[in-house]
């Protein structure tokens, strides 16, 4: 899959498709005949069986022979009707066949171009990028090809399949009567003129709508990704009229293609409709010359009829090929781009006995990018492959660019790059992206585990078979071998890829304490400990640890007794009312899953209301909700609208006050039993956000608190079948699987306002979680967590951090730090910078630093001034007055 | 004890007396109370100020760091208000405060205090009049210590 790909989209589909549209031509042919049969049987019925009785009928085949049946009348008109029939069937079969077949043809070519589409995406040159659109290559590997992959197939076939339709029909009308012949394909010849002039015009306009889409898809992709922007600058209006703009643009351009599609219609039914007329006026003179008779003209307009539809049929395949052949030239331009990656470069594996050693030798490297900037000019630096390297410049230096040239993420303009004695271009991707490890200051995060991002860098190719039932295998086989049919990677995507020699480990034990030491290094084990105190596990996948986290809340309710600790948790009980949950976790008991109980919409959930009234509590949260309104009218009512304590502390918004305020007037007026249902639901929500501990609101008393108790056992006693997946309820002795590890841990309330309580207590389980030697049983939770679209979920220096985690992880021989720890404080930069000099003592370090000061920790320095080399030597020598690392040193 | 038992306590503290009582509500629901056992400290002597303390209940000790050492400057007791300095003039705490028994207090953080100073200028009329009042005294003392030192 290294050439080109094909310009045409004829030659695309003739190469993958050729066999299969030969094959599919087969059955098209044969059923040409068929066709034609069907055609003549009805006219043989009505002239020869439904004729005169005659001693022997005779049936015509294709208007070559005669085959001669001494029967009776019935028994010839059963025979040419079974005929009929079996036909029918024949003939729909075959269709049948010739349509799955076509199906299966088009999906697969439709899999190939996707696939060399996306191929070529990964290997664009770098700079590429700079200047591609991301909105616009995922419109086009999506939306646009799948017209093409429609039209694929009926390309070749449609044509013919439906010519030879509209030939043996004309073919049948020419039998009848030649002048009949020539007079239902008189217009064609005009059609066939006019259409192609009326369709280029079409397909012009095709080709502007596709760039129009394009440019569409592109906005939108630029607004998702600079949301915050268009927030800061409140530019929604510029955005939307820009969009509104494009619409404005599309709909022209489209209203205009139906215009002309509509015409280039119009103008074909109304020819088509001309031939009848003729039929009935010359066909009916012939008819009363005698010279025709009537069953003929019968079958020759219906056999008219029957021309129409794939005269038709061309017609659209004609519209849908300009239409495919515009989006397959305008997608395919776009995927051809100079100085692509070698595709063996790419997929090669290390050739046997290449050993990385020796050293990179750059001789006279110089570097000119897109834009004919020069950014490095003749580099001459031998540096060794296991040794340590600090770059420094200033900003304009060029020395990002010095990295990603050693990790050939772009390659000399002149000179040579030379490594362990081979040129740096000829090096296969399993060499330069194994061994020369890179790490940028944005690392690109997977929408995935922590856990999986960091084992990023060891999955090169499936390693280890995954295991596929009986059910499943042979499924899988024939997933692949259709892969292979369609000129798919044959690589089983479940397998196991994880290459454990790359991370110098032999199984996922030896895997897991490399992790975890990688994690110590970068100084990101405290976070995903955190991570995994505040994430979910799935008890049944990780029943060790949620083994691990009930041991735990053993040990800690112990330690909780002591004097200490007393008085800080307020654990959840069955028996006893919580004071510092809310209302509502004290009814429901449990965690919510979903928002069947959503906090906010209890009120009118139909079960809560059940339950309330059983337990003879509705008034008295009405009470409770008409006395929190009252508070909150008093307190908050003075506060311009919008203001920010509304959102902060107040149980209701302050768009509703108002509304409140007469509702509480209106209640006042009529009393509970005649509130009107939405009132009643409004009041009625409120007190379930009540936590009687922090609002001290004093509404929530001892008789009130018994009343949510009894009503907590009937909430779980009649809880419906269809929402118990909505509740994982309190169990002292098991796991609730939609709770965090620590709410397990913990199965309690911190108690409000303890000074320091939240921490004390953090300090106390992660004591206990130590002293049971959960410890890593945390980790491996916090691994867990899904780190959001790009990482989004991680902060920059925390994606940093697990960016150069990933690296650190495969023991590549060199590793490039490109400023990849710039969103961190100084002085864990510099913490982290000694981490992983010390973690790498044995294997290259080239980091290209961001703040001059961290070179002091460095064997060797060099100093980049605007491309050039300035200066090359130990921290010591450098540091000199007048040399070029002081002066960046003090302007620092 | 309630919002309304708050809510009386904070009347009692001259620099909240004259605010409406819905105004003191509001004072006693936005802010957090945080008990602190004997010994725990409310704030310490260099860090930044964030919040200033009602004492609610109990007591605290105010200690000033030496160069040879803690020394005892003030003591707090109910419905004493502390803390305001540093929240009010963006100055490090000028001095530690240690509970002394078990203690009760309203914290009213930075935030919350400024904003109600400029929701309700009342309140800024009275913080004017108690520092007024604090500088009348600390030159009154300053003027006797002059006066003893002749």
């Amino acid at each position: 899959m290294n050439e080109r790909l094909e310009r045409s989209m004829y030659s695309f589909v003739l190469r993958y498709s050729g066999r299969q549209q030969l094959y599919i031509l087969m059955f098209v042919v044969l059923s040409w005949p068929i066709g034609f049969m069907l055609l003549d049987l009805p006219k043989q019925i009505i002239n020869r069986a439904l004729g005169a009785a005659q001693d022997v009928y005779s049936l015509a085949v294709l208007g070559f022979a005669e085959i001669p049946f001494a029967i009776s009348q019935s028994t010839f008109l059963v025979l040419l009707c079974s005929l009929f029939l079996a036909l029918v069937v024949l003939n729909n079969g075959l269709k049948f066949h010739i349509n799955t077949t076509k199906g299966r043809t088009a999906e697969r070519l439709l899999r190939r171009l996707r696939y060399a589409l996306f191929s070529r995406v990964l290997r664009f040159p770098i700079p590429h990028f700079k200047r591609a659109s991301q909105g616009e290559v995922i419109s086009m590997i999506t939306a646009e090809s799948e017209p093409i992959g429609a039209f694929f197939v009926g390309a070749v076939v449609d044509p013919i399949f439906q010519g030879g339709l509209l030939l043996v029909a004309l073919g049948f009308i020419i039998v009848q009567d030649p002048m009949l012949g020539v007079a239902a394909a008189a217009f064609y010849p005009l059609q066939i003129y006019v259409v192609p002039r009326l369709q280029k015009k079409v397909s012009a306009l095709g080709k502007a709508r596709l760039r129009q889409i394009r440019h569409l898809s592109d906005h939108v992709g630029e607004t998702v990704g600079g949301i915050v922007d268009i927030h800061a600058n409140d530019t929604s209006n510029l955005e939307l009229s820009r969009f509104a703009d494009r619409l404005g643009n599309i709909y022209n351009i489209r209203f205009e293609i139906f215009q002309r599609k509509y015409m280039i219609k119009f103008i074909n039914n109304f020819l088509d409709k001309l031939a009848p007329f003729l039929f009935y006026l010359f066909g009916g003179l012939l008819v009363i010359k005698g010279s025709l008779d009537i069953g003929q003209l019968v079958a020759v307009i219906g056999a008219h009829r029957e021309m129409s539809s794939p005269w038709k049929e061309m017609l659209n395949w004609y519209q849908q090929q300009a239409d495919a052949r515009v989006k397959y030239d305008q997608v395919v331009s776009q995927f051809d781009v100079p100085d692509m990656l070698d595709d063996n470069l790419q997929h090669s594996d290390p050739e046997e006995g290449f050993r990385f050693e020796g050293d990179v030798e750059l001789s006279n490297v110089s570097l000119v990018d897109e834009d004919e900037v020069r950014r490095l000019a003749n580099l001459s630096i031998k540096l060794a492959i296991d040794g340590n390297l600090a770059v420094a410049g200033a900003g304009s230096s060029g020395k990002e660019y010095f990295g990603m040239l050693l990790a050939r993420l772009a390659t000399p303009s002149s000179g040579q790059l030379i490594v362990g004695g081979r040129n740096i271009v000829e090096l296969p991707e399993s060499i330069t992206g194994r061994q020369m490890t890179y790490v940028s200051s944005s690392p690109f995060l997977q929408s995935a585990t922590v856990r999986d991002n960091l084992l990023y860098g060891l999955k090169y190719r499936p390693l280890r078979p995954a295991a596929y039932d009986d059910e499943e295998a042979p499924k899988r086989k024939r997933d692949f071998v259709e892969a292979a049919g369609a000129g798919n990677i044959d690589f089983d995507f479940r397998a196991d890829w994880i290459d454990y020699d790359a991370a110098g480990v032999t199984d996922s034990n030896e895997l897991f304490v490399r992790m975890v030491e990688t994690l110590d290094v970068v100084e990101l084990s405290d976070d995903i400990y955190n991570l995994g105190l505040r994430g979910t596990i799935d008890p049944d996948m990780r029943a060790d640890i949620a083994a691990a986290a009930l041991k735990a809340r053993e040990a800690l309710a112990d330690r909780l007794e002591e004097d200490e600790y007393r008085g800080l948790v307020e654990k959840f009980d069955r028996a006893t009312f919580n004071t510092n949950a809310s209302v509502a976790e004290n009814l429901i008991f449990g965690t919510t899953v979903g928002d069947a109980f959503d906090h906010n919409l209890m009120a009118e959930n139909p079960h809560v209301l059940d339950v309330l009234r059983e337990a003879d509590l509705i008034d008295d949260l009405l009470k409770a909700g008409r006395e929190v309104a009252e508070t909150m009218i008093e307190i908050f009512a003075d506060l311009p609208p919008g203001h920010e304590f509304f959102e902060q502390y107040s149980f209701i918004s302050s768009e509703d006050l108002p509304e409140f305020k007469t509702l509480l007037s209106r209640t006042d007026k009529h009393g509970f039993d005649d509130m009107r249902p939405e009132d009643r639901t409004a009041l009625l929500s409120l007190p379930f956000k009540l936590v009687v501990a922090q609002h001290r609101l004093g509404v929530a008393d001892e008789t009130l608190q018994q009343k949510i108790l009894k009503a907590r056992e009937i909430f779980a006693e009649k809880l419906p079948d269809d929402l118990r997946g909505a509740v994982e309820f309190f169990d002292p002795e098991g796991y609730n699987a939609a709770g965090s590890l620590q709410d397990n841990i913990l199965l309690g309330k911190l108690v409000y306002g303890q000074a320091e309580g939240g921490k004390r207590i953090g300090a106390l389980i992660a004591d206990t979680l130590d002293k049971l030697g959960l410890r890593g049983a945390v980790l491996e939770a916090g691994l867990e967590f899904q780190v959001g679209v790009g990482g989004a979920r991680l902060s920059t220096g925390q994606r940093q951090k697990v960016g150069i985690a990933r690296a650190l992880l495969k023991q590549s021989e060199m590793i490039v730090l490109n400023e990849s720890t710039s969103a961190l404080d100084p002085s864990a930069q510099d913490r982290l910078a000694e981490n992983i000099l010390n973690a790498r003592d044995r294997h290259g370090v080239v980091w290209i630093v961001n703040r001059v000061g961290m070179t002091s920790r460095f064997d060797r320095v060099i100093v980049l001034d605007d491309g050039r080399l300035a200066e090359d030597g130990t921290y010591v020598e450098l540091d000199q007055d007048g040399t070029a690392l002081r002066g960046l040193l003090e302007s620092a | 004890m309630s919002l309304n038992e708050e809510v009386e306590l904070l009347r009692n503290i001259p620099l909240f007396a004259k605010l409406e009582p819905s105004k003191l509500k509001l004072l006693a629901f936005t802010s957090e109370r945080i008990t602190y056992e004997t010994d725990q400290v409310l704030f310490r002597q260099g860090d930044v100020g964030d919040a200033a303390y009602i004492i609610v209940d109990g007591s605290a000790k105010v200690l000033v760091e030496t160069g040879e050492g803690e020394i005892e400057v003030a003591t707090l007791g109910r419905n004493d208000f502390v803390g305001e300095i540093a929240i009010l003039c963006d100055v490090p705490r000028t001095a530690t405060v240690r509970a002394s028994s078990q203690t009760v207090t309203l914290r009213i953080t930075k935030d919350l205090f400024f904003r109600l100073v400029a929701e309700f200028p009342q309140m800024s009329v009275e913080i004017m009049r108690e520092l007024a009042s604090r500088l009348e005294q600390t030159t009154q003392q300053l003027r006797e210590a002059l006066a003893q030192n002749k």
